[in-house]
């Protein structure tokens, strides 16, 4: 088997997959987003998109949604991680804990925090029953789109942050031993050898965790329907309102390139920010 | 941030109290959540409506017992499971030698197979479902749990294709170089010494691929229909079923997912003390 | 991970031979519906209305979105598995050359509703769909709100602005606002604006969209928005906010009220919707059964339509999903509690002196979404916008006219009949 033929030998199943189950019918998606149904090439159904009075919060809140909860999810799984990594005892219990929300859909999570915030939920039931205030408070009715967004940002760390953790326990797990133990004998502290050893090598996990992330964050939608309703618009709810609701395929498909567009610009973003020069790596 | 130190030594009591503090704290923040469901589950309907909220069961079972009695809810759990294991094992297939060939080659196209992978999680399944659909009616994978494994597949794929292309990424080239020079071939090396440093990544990915397919609905929902999963014939009916029964309906979707993630921790965890080194 | 590549590898063969196992197999008649979804529903159908019919009916609720892609999947690929849909007016109006034609379906002595049988040809020449089964929105009150009634307001002719004062009195006197509106993302709230508030204030649904009458409807509604219950954006079916007493008073569809009624049904009433200047405007709802082209077994499926308009079996659908039948049928004394409010409220409503009864929108087509969509578009814009009522009905009725013209529809009641699309004054 010579070399150069290998790599595209490997690559050819995933590819075949691919094409026929992904790109055939995404070409045929994709492709309503442009023509009408005479099959005249036309931008007019990106101009009903973005000139549609929700266009503009739906695509803000997506926005903000994912440059929110990314970042928490990063930072919280790190912390997880190096926590676990230290472990003597009790570490598959936790690490098992901890990715329980691994099977965790997001319909059942918007239907579990929904409970919890809802007006007669958990959350009011506490604060009714320690008496710190009388009658339930509506945290997520449509003037508060602050609490609601809050609301969102925390189920979506809850459901989603274990994925993160998992991808970095794996990377953290590559990293060898000795590296601390090099880093120790020149006298590094615990910070520096978290920023100086672990941080450096885990960018290759980091950076599909990161990308993993940031594409799911774009396609948000079941979570912030279940506790948002209809105050806080989001790019997906786009999607699905105007192709099964106002039966309108072509701005659907209009939609969904415009979350496939945003997505690969951050993933092509973040590969370049996260990349690992070939004669630094391992 | 003592806590994020990768050794005990010299830790003062306070930073150690921290650590166990974080760690319950965490455990807390994952386990309330899950427990309210399960609480909820086996409440009566009445308890579950009141308010305020009661937060210990009265082990009511009369809304886990209408799910567990429902028609056909059995047969829906073994298409379940085998649309999950399939889509298991076709990604993990398909995907990691895709992962191997993208961390150890340079290659032309390298950068267009990474866009195409990533294309197909960052495109709403929903509108791919209907061509999809058309598409399998014609070569007759339509209802067949091999057809809605496919699908899962591919949403699975990204991740199982990531996934292994970092974990790999992470195992030093000269670790396989070295083994070539001691008269392993390529695959030999491979197998002895890349892999079971992998296997509790792949473990992992195998475990997402899993849980994607188990939570998909849609797909689920529109391609089968004798071959109806457990999420395509509760979940999407949730919406409009009374509260009572919408916690009962996500506890039996949840409890599976779990159970199954607990058998396979094994996997997933043990085989990461071999990992590190 | 050896066991448990052999498990996985043992479900593969599994899978496979249970692939060649269900050729061999006759298939069940695949009943494929919008409605019944909620799972108790959905039980109910197959054990108490559809075990009657003889041989095997596969009944499969679902949600809108797979519903349709299934279908519009089959009828591409030009084959399926689909026998009978069963879904809304509205649904079928997209689609009409996608159905058989049920004209030559023989339902005996059954006394069918005349107009929904009209309404059943979807403007064609041919019977598109059978009507199955009919609802409407009615009013819902825990008996508790009764005391704050205002002074006397009668519940069974209440007008608008009585519901007003009535909202009112519950928010000051209980200090949270007991008025609550299905106005979430599943709600129904379009067929409230079209239907009764429209028609309540201008005696009309879309000519007269702009008009100063509507502009008056419109802030009357933000009034009474603001005595109803913040959390009524996130309200699909009220029967839930009714059951945890979060709200006291409530529209919603009759269907969506059912399981409050039953489940307890000392503590609630029903009664009619409120009356305007210009009468009590009220809407009907109605389901239809039909048969896609690519039915695999057209005879099986018209049989099972024929069934479905059986008195019998339209008594069994009331006692199951809560909707009413659309035949001529002797109703048992033993019905749901649900079944005796409602009823009793629905014929107070149609029976009213100032009844302005309003038809489903017709002629549509494709556009019947986006129809919707302007009103609940005004809707989130003048009351949960707060942006100028003049303005954004000035707007809207731009969209609104360009799906009437585009569709080329014209007027149903209440509007007056018109030739050509129906204009937007």
């Amino acid at each position: 088997m010579h070399n150069r033929a290998l790599p595209y030998l490997l690559l050819l199943p995933a590819t075949v997959f691919l094409v026929a189950f992904f790109l055939y019918p995404f070409v045929m998606v994709a492709y309503q987003a442009f023509t009408t149904d005479e099959g005249i090439l036309t931008t007019q159904y990106f101009t009903k998109m973005t000139s549609h009075w929700k266009f503009k919060p739906a695509l803000n809140y997506t926005l903000l949604l994912a440059f929110t909860v990314v970042p928490i999810q990063i930072a919280l799984a790190l912390y997880m991680a190096t926590l676990v990594s230290n472990m003597k005892r009790g570490r598959d219990l936790i690490l098992y804990v901890w990715t329980i929300p691994l099977g965790i859909s997001d319909l059942a999570a918007g239907l579990i925090w929904l409970a919890i915030f809802d007006q007669t939920g958990f959350l009011n039931s506490i604060l009714v029953g320690m008496g710190l205030q009388e009658q339930p408070s509506l945290f997520l009715g449509y003037q508060n789109k602050g609490t609601i967004f809050l609301a969102v940002v925390l189920a979506e760390v809850w459901r989603a942050t274990a994925i993160v953790l998992v991808i970095l326990v794996a990377g953290i797990g590559l990293i060898p031993k000795e590296y601390y133990e090099a880093a120790q004998v020149f006298g590094a502290g615990g910070w520096q050898r978290f920023t100086k050893v672990t941080l450096p090598l885990l960018k290759p996990s980091l950076q599909t965790a990161l990308i993993l992330r940031v594409i799911l964050a774009f396609e948000v939608f079941a979570v912030v329907v279940a506790l948002g309703g209809t105050n806080l618009p989001v790019l997906m709810g786009e999607v699905y309102q105007r192709q099964f609701v106002l039966q309108d395929n072509h701005v659907a498909a209009a939609f969904a390139l415009l979350i496939l567009f945003i997505s690969i610009a951050f993933t092509l973003l973040i590969m370049w920010v996260l990349r690992t020069p070939r004669e630094a790596r391992l | 941030m003592s806590t994020a130190s990768t050794s005990v030594i010299g830790q003062s009591r306070v930073a150690k109290w921290a650590v166990t503090a974080s760690v319950v704290f965490l455990c807390l923040w994952v386990l309330v959540p899950i427990y309210l469901l399960v609480a909820n589950t086996f409440s009566s309907p009445a308890e579950v409506n009141g308010f305020p909220k009661r937060f210990w069961p009265s082990f009511d079972t009369e809304s886990i017992e209408f799910f567990l009695n429902f028609h056909g809810v059995g047969s829906a759990l073994w298409n379940s499971l085998l649309v999950a294991s399939l889509t298991m094992i076709l990604s993990i297939s398909v995907g990691a030698p895709a992962g191997y060939a993208l961390s150890r080659f340079e290659f032309r196209g390298k950068g267009t197979f990474r866009v195409l992978v990533l294309m197909t999680r960052a495109f709403p399944l929903p509108l791919l479902a209907l061509p999809m659909a058309v598409m399998f009616i014609k070569v007759g994978l339509d209802d067949t749990v091999l057809g809605l494994a496919i699908v899962h597949t591919t949403l699975a794929l990204p991740f199982a294709v990531l996934i292994t292309y970092s974990l790999f990424s992470g195992i030093p080239v000269e670790l396989e170089e070295a083994a070539w020079t001691l008269g392993c071939s390529r695959f030999q090396a491979f197998i002895k010494v890349i892999f079971p440093l992998v296997l509790p990544g792949i473990a992992a990915s195998a475990i997402f691929a899993f849980v994607v397919s188990w939570n998909e609905v849609f797909a689920a929902a529109v391609l089968t229909i004798e071959h109806r999963t457990l999420p395509a014939f509760l979940l999407q009916s949730l919406d409009d079923a009374p509260l009572h029964l919408k916690f009962a309906g996500g506890a039996v979707l949840v409890i599976p997912a779990l159970v199954f993630i607990f058998m396979v921790r094994k996997y997933l965890f043990a085989m990461w003390g071999i990992a590190n080194r | 991970m050896k066991p448990f590549v052999r498990q996985a590898s043992a479900a593969l063969v599994a899978v496979s031979l249970g692939m060649i196992g269900n050729t061999a197999v006759a298939e069940d008649l695949l009943f494929w519906s919008k409605q019944g979804k909620p799972v108790e529903e959905a039980q109910a159908m197959r054990d108490q209305v559809l075990s009657g019919f003889g041989s095997a009916v596969d009944f499969q609720p679902n949600d809108g979105g797979p519903w349709l892609t299934r279908l519009q999947a089959e009828l591409k690929a030009g084959s399926g598995k689909i026998g009978v849909l069963g879904a809304l007016h509205g649904d079928y109006t997209s689609m009409p050359d996608d159905l058989v034609d049920l004209s030559d379906i023989d339902l005996g002595d059954v006394q069918m509703n005349a107009k929904f049988m009209e309404l059943g040809k979807l403007g064609t020449s041919e019977q598109k769909y059978i009507p199955w089964m009919q609802a409407t929105y009615v009013m819902a009150a825990n008996k508790k709100a009764l005391e704050h009634l205002p002074e006397g307001a009668d519940i069974d002719a209440l007008t608008y602005d009585q519901l007003i004062e009535w909202s009112k009195t519950m928010a000051e006197k209980t200090g949270s606002p007991k008025f609550g509106f299905p106005a979430g993302p599943k709600g129904l709230k379009h067929r409230f604006f079209q239907g009764y508030m429209y028609p309540s204030y201008t005696n009309s649904m879309v000519s007269k969209f702009r008009s100063a009458e509507a502009e008056t409807a419109w802030n009357k509604f933000k009034e009474l928005w603001s005595y109803t219950n913040p959390g009524s954006t996130g309200y699909s079916a009220m029967q839930e906010q009714l059951l945890t007493e979060e709200v006291w008073v409530v529209f919603d569809h009759t269907a969506r009220l059912a399981n409050a009624f039953n489940e307890r049904p000392d503590d609630f009433i029903a009664f009619p919707a409120p009356a305007g200047p210009t009468g009590r405007g009220f809407m009907p709802v109605v389901v239809g059964v039909a048969i896609p082209k690519t039915a695999p077994d057209m005879d099986a499926a018209k049989k099972l339509v024929a069934y479905m308009a059986n008195p019998a079996t339209q008594i069994e659908t009331l006692k199951a999903l809560s909707f009413f039948p659309v035949v001529d049928a002797e109703l048992p004394s033993d019905m749901p509690a649900s079944v005796q409010l409602s009823g009793s409220a629905i014929s107070k409503m149609a029976g009213s002196a100032d009844a302005n009864p309003g038809l489903l929108p017709v002629g549509l087509g494709k556009l019947g979404g986006q129809f919707n969509q302007v009103y609940v578009d005004t809707f989130e814009r003048v009351v949960l916008g707060g942006e100028d009522v003049r303005k954004v009905l000035d707007e809207q009725a731009g969209a609104l006219r360009a799906v009437m013209e585009e569709a080329g529809a014209p007027c149903w009641a209440p509007d007056p009949a018109s030739e050509g699309p129906c204009p937007v004054e």
